[in-house]
């Protein structure tokens, strides 16, 4: 009986801190739904970021040139540190960060869909750059106003960083663009591949995202997945243009009277298909995850016992 | 088997006069690999020039749920403000 009027109280603060777009700080009352929510999206988002290290890894003993190599070993390590500052932001609303790891190798967890499309050439980690990280930027700079502070933190030094994951993949793909007639049809190629699925990473459409209503309630997302779709799609309009690449979508044009570029029907049943593990690269991508995480167990336990044993001599 | 390594919170000075400000946390197992895993993790762009790791387990705060009550011996205390003090315009220097 007494519990019960706390507890209204405490949900009163809670609505009333987002209300006037505040902050919630670690250790505020919060709703059970809303911490999970939030985990739930944090942790997936962190397991995306380490997921995304493999496509582009792929490539880094392969690039064409030390410049090149440079750069892609820093973007690669830029993705793990933003998986880490995701983690961390999740442990602050008490998920524990090994079982995270667990769910992700064990597939109770998901990661974005893009990360399971392979990288067959050097201008797909270009195209990566331009439209997976472009797209994650729109994505992202919205979650720096999320209702979550740790966590639109941790975004904040996110999209800073992903500013130039963007710009060296444009970068990448201007300089195949004024090379041979077979690098400029690699750079078509690969955009063909990738644009699409860029398409699918915000999401399913409004009517079909059940998260959406509730999150865009909590301030937890600011814009639902269409706008942000619609959004990434004028952005990246010119830019194709600027490149000189077609993106492939006969149904792309202007709409003078809604001011936004129109785009075809997009597949969602690959979508579906590449979410339920059936995607050219799913089981590649946990298998690799675990048994680096495996792999590495010999040395985290190594690592705690020499931790014990310079604790005991101290003691 | 689990090894625990434990939580870490990561503070850093972004440059000479400013104060360490916290930037979020990391697991370590000890707390000279906690200085260099915030290294990495935190200051891959110059964004620091002095880093503080403690153990996030040896923090003592305070506790939101508490707040109002804890922080209310400040909240009527208008006189510590100078705007408390009325001083006619003319004063110079003030």
């Amino acid at each position: 009986m007494t519990a019960t009027l706390p507890e209204q109280d405490l949900e009163r603060h809670f609505e009333r801190t987002i209300e006037h777009d505040q902050r919630i700080e670690p250790r505020d009352w919060v709703p059970e739904a809303y911490r999970k929510t939030l985990i739930r999206m944090i942790a997936q988002h962190a397991h995306s970021e380490i997921i995304g290290m493999q496509p582009e890894g792929n490539w880094i003993t392969r690039a064409p040139s030390l410049r090149r190599k440079a750069i892609l070993l820093a973007k690669v390590q830029d993705e793990a540190g933003h998986g880490l500052y995701l983690y961390s932001a999740a442990e602050t609303l008490g998920a524990d960060r090994a079982e995270l790891t667990d769910k992700l190798v064990n597939g109770r967890q998901k990661y974005s869909s893009i990360f399971n499309y392979p990288t067959l050439t050097f201008a797909d980690v270009g195209v990566i750059g331009w439209l997976v990280d472009g797209a994650a930027i729109c994505n992202q700079v919205p979650l720096c106003r999320s209702s979550y502070g740790p966590y639109a933190r941790a975004m904040i030094r996110i999209c800073k960083e992903e500013s130039f994951h963007q710009r060296q993949g444009y970068e990448l793909l201007m300089t195949m663009m004024r090379g041979t007639e077979r690098q400029r049809r690699m750079v078509q190629e690969a955009t063909d591949r990738w644009w699409w699925p860029s398409l699918m990473m915000f999401g399913p459409p409004d009517g079909d995202s059940p998260n959406t209503e509730q999150s865009m309630a909590w301030k937890i997302k600011r814009h639902t997945n269409d706008e942000l779709r619609q959004r990434f799609v004028d952005m990246s309009v010119p830019q194709a243009d600027a490149l000189g690449v077609t993106l492939p979508d006969e149904d792309l044009k202007w709409n003078a009277e809604r001011g936004h570029y129109d785009f075809g029907e997009i597949d969602w049943s690959e979508f579906k298909q590449v979410l339920a593990g059936n995607g050219p690269c799913n089981a590649e991508r946990v298998a690799h995850r675990r048994a680096a995480h495996d792999g590495g167990a010999w040395v985290r336990e190594a690592a705690a016992a020499h931790a014990a044993k310079i604790k005991e001599s101290v003691a | 088997m689990r090894s625990d390594w434990p939580l870490y919170e990561v503070f850093v000075r972004g440059k000479r006069g400013l104060n360490h400000v916290h930037v979020g946390s990391l697991h370590a197992a000890d707390d000279e690999m906690a200085l260099h895993h915030a290294r990495d993790l935190y200051t891959r762009r110059n964004e620091g020039v002095s880093i503080w790791v403690v153990k996030a387990a040896d923090i003592t705060a305070s506790s939101p749920d508490e707040k109002d009550p804890f922080f209310a011996p400040s909240g009527d205390k208008v006189y510590r403000h100078p705007t408390f003090y009325d001083i006619p315009d003319d004063v110079p220097h003030m």
